[in-house]
């Protein structure tokens, strides 16, 4: 079973944040990243750069609306994500609570409907 | 539901002229079997689909038939052949793959297990699995316990679930106890099922290293049962007073169950020495009677030694938890044939380290209480006074309710009556609220 791991930490703490810092965390996430790939429970992620960044769009009665910024504004704002395999729950929980950013931040668990869709190759 | 049974013979699972009360057994035993069936089935909605199915066959069948030799083992492997059909008539109309799947795991197992039993000659052998069955049934509630009681469950969930399944409540019945129209009730019920299968929280007994955590939050939930029974400020008196007897029930299931958790056998304790006062703490007339003025003959003796057996029990080996240290501070007062020579002293040590445990105001507030009988009203007043200037207790009632009881025993009568009138200000709770109003009005005859 797959579960996404939403990783939300405050932008401005980060920007805060000295170059040493910064590299010991990156070092931190290079780290678990290379643990649960060999583990086998790695199965994609990626590091979202600021919500100042972020573009939103929607389409209503046909009509494109694009605008600045992310979909809400929050306290903490989603800054990255894992996709892992885990065989339930409580293993998948096991996995964001060594996220570095749980430390500081907070994760979102959240499991990953599987649909049957037709392969596209 | 109770029949009595018929004279017909059939030797071996008739007990001639013993009456079937099936409704009974479903109250003792659907939470053990329903905890089974779940684990073979892989799903809440199917087992308790099937379980609900196999009492109606009861219903029908035993009256007439006579019980079976062991009811549970016949429910169990009824309810499982209802699933089979079940799945079966869910696939030929749905053609669902997972059903499908579900019905060929099924059949696998109920082939596996009856090789196995014709495979059994020996006495010994079938006595080994026996045993073997046995504490697998018993795993089994644990196994629901704690998922019940999954941290990713809203606590009013884990609540509800639990009442649901482990005690066999219905939904109308919670929704009555937590004063919640049904429809939410029955809609929580529905979410948190629906959360335990797509987001697959476990259905196991958590390992060795998460187990203080995970016990935490399952005795949280069996102590939130006890005091919405026990300390409701409405509600139906019985369907309260069912809340407390589940939660006794939880209590002393944990207990068997995990037999090395002192904690656990604490909150035991803590739950019979509070329920032992039951009849004592209101008045004919519903008035609620401080410790001081209840009627100690009328407190459960029994529930008594049980909790203060349980209690040293849980004190002699450490660490010492929090539920355990209020238990021993409940079986001082419980052996004390009154508020005089309660062990006051003994008393406020526990508070302090109850307070170390678990750092909160109110236990501060209850620790000002005792150390007030012990050393008298005036230093009560000052850690109270203390903790006033703090501001944590703003808006709570029992703050200024006990300072108002400390000034009325210095006789410092208009102090007393300003305090009474601040507690009056912000209680909620319709039987507190006569009680103070009662004290302000005898202060006022001689203020």
């Amino acid at each position: 079973m797959q579960y996404l791991l939403l990783i939300y930490t405050n932008e401005n703490n980060f920007e805060k944040q000295t170059e040493a810092e910064r590299g010991k965390i990156t070092g931190e996430y290079m780290d678990f990243t290379k643990g649960i790939a060999s583990s086998g429970q790695y199965k994609g992620g990626n590091r979202l750069d600021l919500t100042s960044k972020a573009t939103t769009v929607r389409v209503r009665d046909g009509k494109r609306l694009v605008v600045d910024g992310p979909f809400a504004e929050t306290k903490e704002q989603l800054a990255g994500y894992f996709l892992v395999e885990a065989k339930d729950l409580d293993e998948a929980i096991g996995i964001a609570a060594r996220i570095p950013g749980a430390r500081f931040g907070s994760i979102e668990v959240r499991p990953i409907v599987p649909v049957n869709i037709p392969s596209l190759v | 539901m109770t029949t009595t049974l018929s004279d017909r013979d059939s030797p071996g699972t008739l007990y001639k002229g013993e009456p079937v009360n099936v409704e009974q057994i479903y109250r003792e035993e659907s939470g053990r079997i329903l905890a089974t069936l779940i684990r073979l089935l892989g799903s809440f909605d199917l087992a308790e689909e099937a379980m609900q199915e196999a009492f109606a066959t009861a219903v029908e069948r035993w009256p007439a038939q006579g019980l079976p030799a062991n009811p549970r083992a016949w429910l169990v492997s009824t309810a499982r052949n209802k699933a089979v059909d079940l799945l079966r008539r869910r696939a030929r109309f749905e053609n669902k793959r997972e059903e499908l799947q579900r019905l060929d795991s099924l059949r696998e197992q109920l082939v596996v297990e009856s090789q196995i039993a014709h495979s059994q000659v020996g006495d010994s052998q079938a006595a080994d699995s026996d045993q073997a069955e046995d504490s697998m049934l018993s795993d089994d509630r644990l196994r629901l316990i704690f998922t019940c009681c999954h941290p990713a469950l809203s606590i009013e969930a884990q609540v509800a679930l639990t009442l649901r399944t482990l005690c066999g409540l219905t939904t109308e019945e919670i929704a009555k106890a937590f004063l919640a129209p049904v429809p939410t009730m029955a809609q929580r019920l529905v979410r948190a099922k629906q959360k335990i299968r797509d987001a697959k929280i476990p259905y196991r007994i958590p390992p060795r290293e998460d187990l203080p955590e995970r016990l935490s939050a399952v005795m949280l939930v069996v102590y939130l049962v006890f005091n919405e029974g026990y300390n409701a400020a409405s509600g139906d008196v019985l369907i309260r007073r069912e809340l407390c007897a589940e939660a006794i029930r939880l209590g002393r299931l944990i207990c068997e169950l995990l037999p090395k958790e002192s904690e656990a056998q604490g909150l035991l304790a803590l739950m019979l020495l509070h329920d032992s006062r039951r009849d004592a703490r209101l008045a004919a007339n519903g008035e609620v009677l401080l410790l001081e003025e209840q009627d100690r003959r009328s407190w459960n003796l029994e529930q008594i030694a049980q909790g203060i057996a349980l209690v040293e029990s849980a004190l002699s080996s450490a660490p010492v938890g929090p539920y355990s240290v209020q238990a021993a501070i409940a079986a001082l007062h419980a052996q004390a044939s009154n508020a005089e020579v309660t062990d006051w002293t003994q008393i406020a040590r526990l508070y302090d380290v109850l307070l170390r445990l678990q750092p909160s105001p109110v236990v501060e507030l209850n620790r000002a209480v005792a150390v007030a009988m012990d050393e008298g009203p005036a230093e009560g007043l000052r850690l109270l006074s203390e903790l006033e200037a703090r501001g944590e207790l703003r808006g709570y009632h029992l703050l200024p309710a006990a300072q108002g009881d400390l000034l009325r025993r210095l006789e410092r009568w208009s102090e007393a009556a300003d305090a009474y009138r601040r507690a009056l200000s912000l209680v909620t709770n319709e039987a507190e609220r006569r009680f103070l109003a009662k004290r302000l009005a005898e202060i006022g005859l001689k203020a």
